[in-house]
């Protein structure tokens, strides 16, 4: 370690102001900040403490509580291939192939993703963010496993152009850049992102036939067409094994992640709960209706279907697409609740709600934190009094 | 006695080029939005649409021209009206005649010509104001820059979205699909309109400094 620091102090001049390689700048800095921690100190004026636990610090959190999701999603989606086509398979031959079909899903959407990123950032001099770090992990583990490699990269670089650059870069986007990949491809390739068959890794493939009576139906299909009866049992759809997007399936991992999250601080507490409580209340309010078998379906179990665990966790908790203020952060994971459960059991042209819900209230979030500022400014206004 | 002026002075031939480049209706004042969105799935309706707002633009400014010193201000927005619905209603007429069609592609949005703010902003900001042949000249410049911007967003559009130009499969022909590609989706879709007209605004801006707004 010591001999990297080493090395890293003797080529640094050359990447300073002046220096033989100063157009690098920014994949220098990147890469020493990526090892060491910065070595800014607070000045002495001011009262501001620095941490160590800088942008990417907190960022490789993120990273570690993915890992779980990651690793089951790669089991998830060789169980199912070898179940699709009737194969025996041990567990470390599906969880190999899962390995193979997911890593490139992973390589695209780094290479291209980061590869916007610097050129970014060369070009306009900054340092090169570490925002789309996160970014890049998430995209794998929300697409259907089979997507083509083109899309996902077509679909990273309008998600990291468009939705991100164009508003200044890390910090600055509006809407999450992971789940705009996500509504690109749900747009524009709705074949590849939608149906009974995109969820098996090889199902869409011409030729494979897959075993009689298999059905790739994810639950929410299932429950969307009324098929109550035809939905894996709860401890199935709770560990997740069941079909669907690479990492979102089990409930059990994202719950170790959200345990993360919330306990290093980095995801808010507040968002979560009040998303949850937002979904439930939404399904019980359904229920009162339940004017179809999908309405009638006890509001607990929309938490364990498709992807409104791993939204609520790791998604609506974004921080820059987030609300900033507390009570905003409730607001907002209330109403994104609410609007996922709506969308995903009214609306029959979205099978699910999540995406679209958190899209949504990402656009809303800063009228939200706008009207908090707002009425909090108008509560301690009262009390000041004029003196006369 | 006056020496009369060229017909193509440099003054005049600004009015036609100004309208393409850095006075753009649609990318730099951000005007006739609207219609650009609806019709540009596909490059013939965009084509169409760019001749019928051609049509409208420089007859109903040398109208308004000519008529400029006669109108009660009062009154102008009306007369102005007045003048633009007559050339809609012929030019639709014109094209149920002769390009049904199109026609029906375009739908209602020949006869919203009459909305696009582009018509009533020329008039307003010059027709009223400047001699016929000027006018008639500013008008077909207008109507030119906001069709070149329709051309383009509808090229990318109709190409990347159906795969097709004026109809004709021509990533078929190339035998693009073959390979794995597919058409996006989301280019038919009305928001990608918006935001191809976003990226020209990018790119013109881009290369054209000055026409950063200030903060």
């Amino acid at each position: 370690m010591k001999l990297l620091r080493n090395y890293i102090n003797k080529i640094k001049p050359n990447f300073e102001k002046g220096g033989k390689f100063e157009m690098f700048h920014s994949t220098f800095d990147a890469i020493e900040t990526f090892l060491y921690v910065p070595n800014t100190v607070t000045i002495s004026k001011g009262a501001h403490i620095r941490d160590t636990m800088d942008m990417k610090r907190s960022m490789i959190v993120v990273f570690i509580a993915l890992i779980p999701s990651l690793l089951f999603g790669m089991w998830n989606i060789g169980h199912w291939h070898f179940l699709a086509f009737g194969e025996d398979a041990s567990f470390w031959m599906k969880f190999g192939f899962g390995f193979l079909k997911v890593l490139p899903l992973l390589v695209v959407s780094y290479v291209v993703g980061l590869g916007i990123e610097i050129f970014f950032a060369q070009k306009r001099r900054h340092e090169v963010n570490e925002g789309y770090f996160v970014s890049g992990f998430l995209i794998p583990l929300i697409v259907p496993v089979d997507t083509p490699l083109w899309m996902l990269a077509i679909a990273v670089v309008f998600a990291v152009i468009l939705g991100k650059e164009v508003f200044g870069g890390t910090g600055m986007n509006i809407l999450n850049p992971a789940l705009t990949v996500r509504a690109f491809l749900f747009f524009a390739y709705p074949g590849w992102m939608s149906g009974d068959s995109v969820w098996i890794a090889g199902m869409m493939k011409k030729g494979n036939e897959v075993i009689d009576g298999f059905s790739g139906a994810t639950p929410l299909a299932e429950a969307a067409a009324g098929n109550i009866g035809n939905m894996p049992s709860k401890l199935d759809m709770f560990l997740g094994v069941i079909p669907g997007s690479v990492g979102e399936t089990s409930v059990l991992a994202i719950l170790i992640g959200a345990v993360i999250l919330i306990w290093t601080g980095i995801g808010s507490w507040k968002i979560i709960v009040s998303m949850i409580g937002g979904g439930l209340i939404m399904g019980l309010v359904l229920n009162l209706f339940a004017a179809n078998p999908y309405m009638e379906l006890p509001a607990w179990e929309h938490m364990l279907l498709g992807g409104f665990a791993f939204g609520a966790v790791f998604m609506a908790t974004d921080p820059v697409t987030a609300t900033q203020t507390e009570k905003g952060k409730w607001i907002y994971g209330f109403l994104t609740g609410v609007l996922a459960i709506l969308i995903r059991v009214l609306n029959p042209a979205y099978p699910e709600g999540v995406m679209l819900a958190i899209l949504l209230m990402n656009v809303f979030a800063p009228l939200i934190d706008h009207y908090v500022v707002g009425a909090n400014i108008k509560r301690r206004l009262k009390r000041v009094k004029v003196k006369s | 006695m006056k020496d009369r002026e060229p017909l193509f002075s440099s003054k005049n031939l600004k009015l036609l080029t100004n309208p393409l480049n850095d006075d753009n209706p649609i990318t730099v004042q951000v005007l006739g939005i609207c219609s650009a969105l609806a019709i540009t799935a596909k490059l013939e309706p965009a084509i169409v649409m760019t001749f019928s707002v051609v049509v409208v633009l420089s007859v109903s400014n040398v109208v308004i021209s000519l008529l400029r010193n006669y109108i009660p201000p009062r009154i102008r927005i009306i007369v102005q009206l007045t003048v633009v619905a007559s050339m809609v209603i012929l030019v639709d007429q014109f094209l149920k005649a002769f390009a049904y069609d199109v026609s029906k592609q375009l739908s209602v949005f020949v006869g919203l010509i009459i909305t696009n703010c582009i018509i009533m902003g020329r008039l307003e900001a010059f027709a009223m104001t400047n001699k016929p042949w000027p006018s008639f000249l500013d008008g077909i410049g207008n109507a030119a820059g906001y069709g070149v911007i329709l051309v383009i967003v509808g090229f990318f559009r109709e190409l990347l979205g159906s795969g097709e130009l004026f109809g004709w499969p021509i990533m078929e022909k190339l035998g693009i699909y073959n390979i794995g590609y597919e058409d996006n989706g989301l280019m038919i879709l009305p928001p990608m309109a918006l935001m191809v007209v976003g990226v020209i605004i990018w790119v013109q801006r881009a290369k054209n400094r000055e026409l950063i707004e200030d903060k």
